[in-house]
Formats: structure tokens, sequence, C-alpha cells
């Protein structure tokens, strides 16, 4: 009986070796973000490139704030856009105040991007942070 | 006289905001950026009770506008203040106005309201509640809170949880026939011991560089303690001591006569501070002690109850204070250097 079950055993563990090496995917990561006094808090997040990243925003505020990712003409076009709100969008995410909000982004190369509450006042205020994508 | 109320604008200015909330940038509704003018507030304090005067006024366009104002305590009673108490004030202080005149929930209570009145095209709620609670209560009735208002209101609330909120409703003005710069004074009667002027309020929604400008009346029954101490022109907090002498008979009779202005005594101190400074500068309140001594950190704001150090907690003051405590300790070693150098012998030969 014994002799029966240890290659049997030997084969389900390569099995599954095998399963997993072919479905290899990076662990989901997870960043959490806090929204207080209008700033950011980290400023600076890194995250490696090819890995879903969940950023969880939670808004400690009495206002509402906005986080919205992505490179220079991304945020030149919010600077003057007329979104009243967002959130079609896994780059575009308002935060009501007292609340959070989550979104799942995968950034296919290394680099760096620009994260900024695009709200009238609130970039010059200093809600701008950076996200290194390694 | 009229002609005198609507040229010489007494304003407020606690900013602020209206219309709906607008997400991207470059969305500041007409009635964002508030042209408040010069900011224009009374403060009497006479047996334990602080009269809070000061004016709302209509600064054109439509819609509503709202203002936060910091109070030091709950007020008792809020009405419609005199018509010249304002303008009376200015007149003894600067008379040449009269030609230069121009113009998924983090978490948080609700905020408490207390009172709620209606003075003419201004509704007015004063509420209780931290800076989270008072905040939402002001988003939540259409009030668009700038950037730095978390900050700013939890300032005061930390200190005195206590705020009037005043919503101008300026089609309302308009059908009243008030003209741009007419003001609607508002008198608050607020029994206190902590009697304060809220000075950073003026300071919101300003980036740094932008100058904040008002004149502050104080009438005591004494010589008051100022913190900061304004000097007399204007220094780093952006402060001047503009004037300060017994108030004349005159002065205090026709403040008097003012409706709701019976409790002018018959003896009193008036001083004038005239705020400004840059924004960034503008961090305090101006604490007031009516009995000539020192008023409290709390009240002014300093740290550890604002961001900004004391005036005599600066690094710069304290090289003065250090400088002035070794002034006698030089004075005292070279007398002493003198009378060794009298007393010694002669030397060999001499």
């Amino acid at each position: 009986m014994i002799s029966h079950r240890i290659p049997a055993a030997i084969a389900l563990l390569l099995g599954a070796a095998v399963v997993a090496g072919c479905g290899a995917s990076p662990a989901p990561q997870r960043v959490e973000i806090l929204i207080h006094y209008s700033h950011f808090s980290p400023a600076e997040v890194t995250v490696p490139h090819g890995v879903p990243v969940t950023f969880v925003l939670v808004n400690e505020d009495a206002i509402a704030h906005e986080w919205l990712i992505g490179d220079a003409a991304f945020h030149e076009r919010h600077r003057t856009g007329t979104e009243p709100a967002h959130g079609e969008r896994p780059d575009e995410v308002s935060v009501s105040a007292l609340s959070s909000a989550q979104t799942t982004l995968t950034f296919d190369e290394p680099g760096d991007v620009v994260f900024i509450c695009h709200f009238p006042g609130h970039e010059a205020y200093g809600m701008v942070g950076v996200l290194h994508v390694t | 006289m009229r002609r005198l109320i609507s040229l010489v604008a007494a304003t407020t200015a606690l900013l602020v905001f209206a219309g709906p909330t607008l997400g991207c940038a470059g969305l500041i509704g007409p009635n964002g950026a508030v042209n408040l003018l010069r900011t224009t507030t009374f403060a009497g304090y006479h047996d334990g009770v602080e009269h809070y005067v000061t004016s709302f006024a209509f600064a054109g366009g439509e819609g509503e506008f709202g203002s936060l104002v910091p109070l030091p305590d709950v007020p008792t009673k809020v009405e419609r203040g005199g018509d010249w108490t304002l303008q009376r004030l200015n007149i003894e202080t600067e008379p040449q106005l009269f030609l230069a005149a121009d113009a998924a929930r983090v978490g948080a209570a609700e905020a408490q309201v207390l009172l709620e009145v209606r003075i003419d095209a201004l509704d007015i709620t004063i509420l209780r509640g931290g800076g989270a609670e008072v905040g939402a209560w002001a988003t939540e009735h259409g009030f668009r809170l700038p950037p730095d208002a978390p900050e700013v209101l939890d300032f005061y609330a930390n200190r005195s949880p206590i705020f009037l909120a005043a919503v101008f409703d300026a089609d309302a003005a308009a059908e009243r026939g008030q003209a741009v710069g007419d003001g609607t004074p508002v008198h608050l009667t607020i029994p206190t011991d902590d009697p304060w002027v809220p000075l950073r309020i003026l300071a919101l929604g300003k980036t740094e560089a932008d100058i904040v400008e008002a004149d502050v009346y104080l009438l005591t029954d004494h010589r008051p303690g100022l913190l900061p101490a304004p000097g007399s022109a204007f220094g780093p907090n952006g402060l001047e001591l503009a004037h300060s002498g017994k108030a004349n008979d005159l002065l205090l009779d026709d403040l008097r006569s003012d409706a709701g202005m019976e409790w002018i005594p018959d003896s009193a101190w008036l001083t004038k501070v005239r705020v400004n400074g840059s924004a960034a500068d503008i961090t305090f309140d101006l604490a007031i002690d009516p009995e000539g001594g020192a008023p409290s950190l709390a009240d002014a704001g300093f740290l550890p109850y604002g961001p900004t150090p004391a005036p005599w907690a600066t690094p710069r003051a304290w090289a003065l204070l250090a400088f002035a405590l070794a002034l006698p300790l030089l004075a005292a070693w070279f007398a002493a250097s003198v009378i060794r150098g009298r007393e010694s012998p002669p030397l060999a030969g001499a």
C-alpha cells in the first residue's frame, strides 16, 4: 500500500510544481496612500513593473480629493479638464471626503510617473507624489 | 452717512466657496476666488463678555457665498450689527479714509448646530465640532473648501470647536438692493474668558505670497496685552499698532447709540491693530488679555497649538535674549577688570 502511495505523492508534487511554474505570476502588491491635510503620504512610492498594484487611498480630510496618475501630457490635460468626477478609468480616482477608494494598475515599463490631485489649488498646495516603477 | 458706509467697505473675509465641487483644475467657479476686500472687525470685551462685530460684504456676482469664522466660545446671541459701529471706529482712527476710501467614511461625527439665524441676505449657523465635522458640514452645505481648510479647521477646533458659518445669498442681496461693497454687519455676544480674534482664517485659500489685510478694533476696560505684540510699524508678524489710547467720551457715546451697543462702558481703551502680511506669515491669531497681562500661547495659536513658534521662541529672539542677558555680565566683567587694574601694584621700575 505504502509503495503505491509514494510514487503517487511524487507525481502529485511534480504536477503541482509544473502547474505553478507555468502559471507563475507575481503576487499582486498593495500600497496604502493616506491623504491628510491635502498631502499624500507617502508622497514617494516604489513598485515593480509588470505586477498588479492595488492602491488604497484613504482620505482623512473633510474635503474631496482625487488621485490621478500618469505622464506629463496626462496631467496637462487634467489641469484644464472639466470632468466633475472620476471613476471610469483605473488611473483616475475620485476620493470623497472622509472616505477611501481603491484601484488596481499594472505598470509595464520601469520609470517614474506622477500622481496629483487636480482640484483647484491642490497641486500648488503640494498634493503631488511620485511613483517609481522599477 | 450711508454713502460713507458704502465707501468704507467694512468687509469680512474668511473666504470661500460656492457652487458645486468640480474635478480637475481650472474650475474655480465665478465665486471660487472670493473678492473679499479688507476685513474689518471689532472685538469689545467688558464684564467677561466679548462683543464681536464684523461685516459680510456683498462682492457682486450670483448664487451663494460662504464664510467660516472661528469663535472663542459659544455665542449667546447673534444679531444684526449696528449701522455705524465699524465705520465710526474707522473714522476715529483714520479720518483720511474720507478721501482714500476704495472700496465609505473614514469616520467623523456630525457637527452640532447650536444656532441658526437669518440676517438680511445672510444665513448664519453656529456650529460645534472638530475640524473634520465642521468641514464635512460645510461641504455638505455647498461650501467649496480650499486645500488648506482641513489643517486650518483643525487648528481652530483644537482650541475652540465653535464656528460661525455664513452663507451669503447674492441673489437675495441683489433683490434687497444691496450694492457691491455694501456690508451686512453681524454682532455676536460671546461670554468667554479667553478673547481672541481669528487672523489665520483670513489666509484660508490664499497662496503663500498673497497679502492678508485686515483692521482689528479692540475696546477693553484697560490697555490690553496682545500676543503677538504689534509693532509701531509692520514687523515680521505683519501687525502694526495703528492706534492705542483711551477712548474719548464722544466716541463711546456714538458707539453706545448704535443698535445693540448699549453695553459700551463709560470708560474704555481703544486699540487698532492693522494686519498686512503674506498669507504664509499669518499663521496665528490675535490673543487678548483685557487686563493688560500676558495672553496665552494657546489663544494666539502658537506652538504647540499651531505651526509657528511664539515670537520669543524663534532663533532670532533667543539670540537677542542671550545677548540681553549677556550684556550685564559683560559690563560687570569689564567693571571688575577696571577695578582690578586700579588696585594692581605699579609695574616694577615705574
